[in-house]
């Protein structure tokens, strides 16, 4: 008899049928877990006009791709696209679907989850094959990290950050198949998608920024956390924040950096009146140069960074501001 | 009469969150020594509620699992004007994941007779998974909204809401009965006022069992959860911090420098 030989599956997440770099990354994932397996990567592609996407997943790992291509599926309409996974999963079987924690993905994982009656671990910062083949979710929990696994039920379901996992680097020669997925897809009726509006975010975007600076609990207040802003614009850095900042009315969600917020990978970070708690710290990778501003100084923080100063940030941070103003001006005399 | 359910979480302070301990014995959270509080995003959850019932009628039942004693933010919700408040409590329901939650809870939903509107919020303080509302949803066959900003009408059939995206919002609308998940750009929740809490003494919370539910132990809390943890490790620092000391000046000063030396300035 065979061994275990259901696929590794990722659901793709598409904007105006561009594949979101997440869909990409977690292919490349899903090409180890499923090397390791000995069983084949399937992507489900639903949208309408991506036709085009499924040579960038062949390119990433897929070994099949399920097309949904149809007007239907053109937006993310929850009743929809559940019943099409579900549908597919339930005669395919795969053993894990992994989903970005995107807006689509954080409300479709569990709408799937739940049908499939199965388990689902939130914004894994790591996936690796154990000895007995089960998939083991990491994900950091007070001050360390914990290992989840869903070993009883299938599929294995997570959902991962963009910027958690490298892009793959495209493979051309792979051979692969694509499946259409055949409608009529039609909903319940029970909600309808009236109008999907984009708005531009402001400020400079954290995940493409240099330097970023977050600020958290420590701001104390809308004034403090006003100080924190003006040093962002002084650096030229993107302004991102921890949860009590969201909690609080400080700062936007669309801001908090972690595990269940944005990845970020700036050349340097300079956390502002935070405790340097895993949630938070995992979403920056990768930063050279690390700096915390506390005013404990036996804050976990400082064990994460580079430089540190303790001091308390309301009173800190005008001075700090002042100082830059006078290099600048030096600067710009000589 | 809009009957209107609100999940209310006790949660561990987010204040004081880094006392909680994972135990090593029974890999689950040790949160004796921290106070319990309402989840932060659950009172805009009960807000929202109770701003629909000013504008009309409804009657708004509070729902929790928990412990025993997270019958005192079920009676904090009481206080601030909901109408009825159940708290699952069994022994059988500790250690439960996300679908284990979520089937407790649309279990006391369905006891607690027909819903139109179940309210969440997006996501627990000390969960975070963000799982439960949609998980609940399916498993009481309502249709799901999740990360509601704003509602924009409602009435007793449909409501029209518009749910946050990463770079903008879709603006739905929903038949009932529907579950709802809300995040804190919705309202601003009330305080609680002396009347209220006067007012709530005299309600009463039901607590609810396994018996009470009718429901196999095998489907409730550990033994009901699909996922396990299977190990905790903590983390290694890699870095070495050196402190920028002496006057306040002198830090900003030398923290300049560095920054300078980095490329930032
Ligand atoms: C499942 C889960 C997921 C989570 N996901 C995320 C996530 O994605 N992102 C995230 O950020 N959090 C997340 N959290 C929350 C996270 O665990 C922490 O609670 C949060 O990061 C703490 O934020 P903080 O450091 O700002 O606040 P605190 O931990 O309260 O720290 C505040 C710090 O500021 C210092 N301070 C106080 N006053 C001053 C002052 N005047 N000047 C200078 N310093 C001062 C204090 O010494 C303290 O160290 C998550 C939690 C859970 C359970
Ligand atoms: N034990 C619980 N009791 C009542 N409501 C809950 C419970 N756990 C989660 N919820 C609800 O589900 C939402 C999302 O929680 P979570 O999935 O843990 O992020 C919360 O904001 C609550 O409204």
């Amino acid at each position: 008899m065979m061994e275990n030989a259901n696929p590794v599956w990722v659901i793709a997440d598409q904007e105006n049928c561009n594949l979101l770099p997440v869909t990409l990354q977690l292919v490349g994932k899903a090409r180890s877990l499923a090397d390791d397996l000995g069983v084949s990567v399937e992507v489900v592609l639903l949208g309408d006009g991506v036709e085009a996407q499924a040579d960038n997943l062949f390119g990433a790992g897929a070994d099949r791709v399920y097309l949904g291509n149809d007007p239907e599926l053109a937006n993310y309409h929850p009743d929809v696209y559940t019943d099409v996974i579900v549908g597919l999963a339930e005669v395919q079987e795969p053993q894990i679907v992994l989903l970005g924690s995107t807006s689509m993905g954080r409300e479709l994982a569990p709408l799937v989850a739940a049908r499939l009656k199965t388990g689902l671990t939130a914004h894994c910062i790591d996936l690796c094959i154990n000895k007995d083949k089960i998939l083991e979710q990491v994900i950091p929990a007070y001050g360390g990290e914990i290992t989840i696994v869903c070993p009883e039920r299938k599929p294995q379901m997570a959902t991962v950050a963009q910027g958690v996992f490298p892009l793959p680097v495209p493979d051309e020669g792979r051979t692969n198949e694509i499946v259409p997925v055949e409608g009529p897809f039609q909903h319940k009726g029970r909600v309808e998608i009236l109008e999907v509006v984009m708005e531009e975010p402001e400020g400079i975007p954290l995940d493409s920024a240099a330097c970023v600076l977050a600020g958290g609990a420590g701001a104390g207040d809308h004034n403090g956390w006003d100080l924190i802003a003006r040093l962002a614009k002084e650096l030229g850095a993107g302004l991102g924040c921890t949860r009590p900042a969201v909690d609080e009315g400080w700062a936007e969600l669309e801001t908090m950096i972690g595990q269940s917020g944005k990845m970020v990978s700036p050349e340097t970070y300079l956390g502002i009146g935070l405790s340097g708690e895993q949630q938070h710290m995992v979403g920056i990778a990768g930063a050279k140069t690390m700096v915390a501003v506390n005013n404990d100084r036996k804050s976990p923080v400082f064990n994460q960074v580079d430089f540190g100063v303790v001091d308390d940030c309301r009173e800190f941070l005008p001075v700090l501001l002042e100082k830059i103003r006078e290099y600048r001006e030096k600067q710009a005399s000589c | 009469m809009l009957k209107i359910v609100v999940c209310v979480k006790a949660v561990p302070d987010p204040k004081k969150a880094c006392d909680i301990k994972i135990d090593p014995k029974t890999k689950t959270l040790l949160r004796c020594d921290v106070p319990m509080v309402i989840n932060p995003l659950d009172k805009h959850a009960l807000e929202a509620a109770l701003q629909i019932k000013a504008t009309g009628e409804a009657y708004i039942t509070v729902l929790s699992m928990g412990p025993p004693n997270a019958g005192a933010i079920v009676k904090e919700c009481l206080a601030l004007g909901a109408d009825k408040g159940i708290l699952l409590s069994d022994a059988a329901f500790g250690g439960a994941d996300a679908f284990a939650t979520a089937y407790t809870l649309a279990m006391g939903v369905q006891k607690n007779g027909a819903a139109d509107v179940v309210l969440c919020g997006m996501a627990s303080s000390d969960g975070a998974t963000e799982w439960v509302g949609p998980e609940m949803a399916v498993m009481l066959d309502m249709p799901v909204v999740t990360m509601v900003r704003e509602i924009v009408a409602h009435n007793n059939e449909a409501w029209e809401v518009k749910a946050a995206l990463e770079n903008g919002y879709r603006h739905m609308k929903v038949r009932l009965p529907a579950v709802f998940t809300v995040t804190r750009d919705l309202n601003t929740p009330r305080t609680l006022s002396f009347s209220g809490i006067i007012k709530a003494r005299k309600k009463e919370i039901t607590q609810w069992g396994l018996d009470d539910l009718g429901v196999p132990a095998e489907k409730v809390g550990l033994k009901g959860s699909p996922t396990i943890v299977t190990e905790m490790r903590a983390v290694e620092n890699t870095r070495t911090v050196e402190f920028m000391e002496g006057t306040r000046e002198e830090k900003a000063e030398q923290l300049v420098q560095k920054l300078a030396e980095v490329g930032v300035l």
